[in-house]
């Protein structure tokens, strides 16, 4: 009877270990076929891809840099939005809403999450690009011309709106685990603030906010790591033309958007090849950016387990 | 609520007066009236869930900041209300120190700023003044020869024992007439709770303490007066020795010979 548990157990065991390294194996795969495929492109144009502004699929060059910009313009400007925003959002539903509504608006702020991308996508299309196209963007240049950020033609899409996309695309998992970062924080920090005599919004700085840093840090990464891989809401309304313009109007393109823009209709070898090399780069990247991520959150659960 | 009416009080700085505490519907203080004297240490003992804690949280206001918490009754603090209409909790709570039950520094302050950080809060800016004021704080909460050597030390690198006395430090350093404890030593091991109560003796000369306390013998070692609370209600409120050796209820007596609790 024992023995028989005994085995039972084992096989178990075996079972589970063998699920477990199989996603292992999973991520091994994707990345060897990765590198697969890229060869031919690594062969020919070597580290200068990722300097290399010139993407020309008629031509058959290939250079990652206007992809690489923008990716690192329409997430960065995403995650300038969506930051601060999640911040209040999760400061407001962990320490002033009531109870109630806290959870009724925090179940809202996860559905966000729950949105299929490409219905933000058309949500785009057909909203918010004739809204900048129509309104935003005509006041931008009028009052803000001067900067070269916001001169041109109005398009609608473009990186302004692949931006604003993604903002709201991050922001409820960045709020979400700033939420979380929020409810570890011990309820004697607030009461300490409380009693020193600090108001309310003190009681968040020096009690919550102050000692949250690590964990905003990563939440915001995590986002970071959401915008830098979205694809299809980007794809939809970022205007698909691999450019570096200084203007958030001109229409740019995404190290992800360009993949599925350009992967089915890529003709030649060295076509395929590049956009895989952009693959094999974006998952490096964001397989970076989530261990940071995950390390920095982690660390600090670990430190507010011994609470003295 | 035989006990209070024998007790002389020369000085009242602290009075409590029919004090009613509810969490939601329940009545968790009823109707406790406490007058503390000017530099003493008066304790608060009775069994768990008795309501002491409750009772030491509405001399500051804190009791309210629970969801569903409700107080009423009147705590004069030299004469003013502390509930009157108009009054600021967050300045009365200025007034008032508090030391909580376990060690409580903030983690991402170094010692100096834990201590500095309710001057900070009262909008004291001159950094002289600041470190001048955060030694004297330290020195009155006898941890200043432990740590001046490393006052950049994040509060949390102390033990269990100087972040407590961190956080009489960082509660004195606003100058409060009154200081609040909450079983400020049950986390602690004997030898910081010794250095604790030695500390507390040496305070009162400076400020009136309350301290709540689930320990007898502390209450006996260190208090001047001690009120037994039970239920809810405050059976007994007397001078320290005479509560101790010669309790008028019966209840007391039976708490403090050990019977219960």
């Amino acid at each position: 009877m024992r023995r028989e548990a005994h085995l039972g157990d084992r096989i178990f065991y075996l079972l589970l270990n063998g699920v477990a390294l199989s996603v292992l194996m999973l991520l091994g795969a994707i990345a060897w076929q990765l590198i697969h495929l890229s060869l031919p492109a690594i062969h020919k144009f070597g580290f200068g891809f990722f300097s290399s502004t010139n993407w020309d699929p008629v031509q058959e060059v290939f250079g990652a840099g206007p992809v690489i910009f923008g990716t690192l313009v329409s997430s960065g400007l995403a995650l300038l939005i969506a930051a601060p925003i999640s911040v209040g959002v999760a400061l407001f539903l962990n320490e002033l809403a009531p109870r109630r509504l806290a959870e009724a608006v925090g179940f809202l702020v996860e559905m966000l999450a729950a949105i299929p991308s490409v219905v933000y996508g058309l949500w785009g299309i057909f909203v918010l690009a004739p809204f900048l196209r129509i309104t935003v963007e005509p006041w931008l240049s009028g009052h803000f011309g001067w900067l070269p950020l916001f001169r041109g033609a109005p398009y609608g899409v473009g990186m302004l709106a692949a931006a604003l996309i993604l903002a709201m695309m991050i922001t409820p998992t960045i709020a979400a685990i700033c939420k979380e970062v929020f409810r570890a924080v011990p309820q004697s920090q607030r009461e300490a603030a409380r009693a020193l005599g600090a108001t309310k919004w003190e009681t968040m700085r020096l009690a919550v906010l102050e000692s949250s840093h690590s964990g905003i840090l990563g939440a915001v990464i995590l986002g970071l790591a959401r915008a830098l891989g979205e694809t299809m809401a980007v794809t939809m309304v970022i205007g698909n033309r691999a450019e570096i313009a200084a203007s958030l109007f001109a229409p740019g393109q995404t190290m992800a958007s360009v993949i599925a823009n350009e992967y089915a209709e890529a003709s030649g070898d060295l076509h395929l090849s590049a956009l895989a090399f952009v693959g094999l780069a974006l998952f490096a990247v964001s397989f970076a950016i989530n261990s940071v991520a995950r390390i920095l959150v982690w660390r600090l659960n670990r430190n507010r387990g011994r609470d003295f | 609520m035989s006990g209070t009416r024998d007790i002389v009080i020369t000085q009242t700085i602290l009075d409590a007066k029919n004090i009613n505490a509810w969490f939601g519907s329940v009545h968790a203080i009823r109707d406790i009236s406490l007058p503390v004297e000017k530099n003493t240490v008066t304790a608060m003992i009775g069994p768990s869930g008795c309501g002491k804690s409750t009772f030491l949280r509405c001399l500051n206001r804190l009791h309210e900041e629970v969801a569903g918490a409700r107080v009423e009754g009147q705590v004069l603090l030299s004469g003013e209300d502390i509930y009157g209409p108009g009054t600021d909790p967050v300045a009365i709570r200025r007034k008032i120190g508090m030391v909580f039950q376990k060690p409580n520094p903030f983690p991402s302050m170094s010692i100096f700023n834990n201590v500095a950080v309710g001057l900070r809060l009262a909008g004291m800016g001159n950094k002289a003044l600041l470190a001048e004021t955060v030694e004297k704080s330290l020195k009155q909460a006898a941890l200043w020869n432990e740590v001046k050597d490393k006052l950049k030390a994040p509060g949390t690198s102390l033990s269990g024992g100087q972040q407590q006395r961190l956080c009489v430090a960082r509660a004195l350093a606003v100058n409060p007439p009154v200081l609040l404890m909450d079983e400020p030593t049950s986390a602690l091991d004997p030898i910081s709770t010794a250095k604790i109560e030695e500390l507390l003796i040496e305070l009162k000369k400076e400020v009136t303490v309350v301290i709540v306390t689930h320990n007898m013998q502390q209450a006996a070692r260190i208090s001047d007066r001690t009120a037994f609370f039970l239920l809810g209600e405050l059976i007994e409120y007397d001078d320290t020795s005479r509560l101790f050796t010669n309790p008028r209820d019966k209840r007391t007596e039976d708490y403090i010979t050990g019977r219960f609790g």
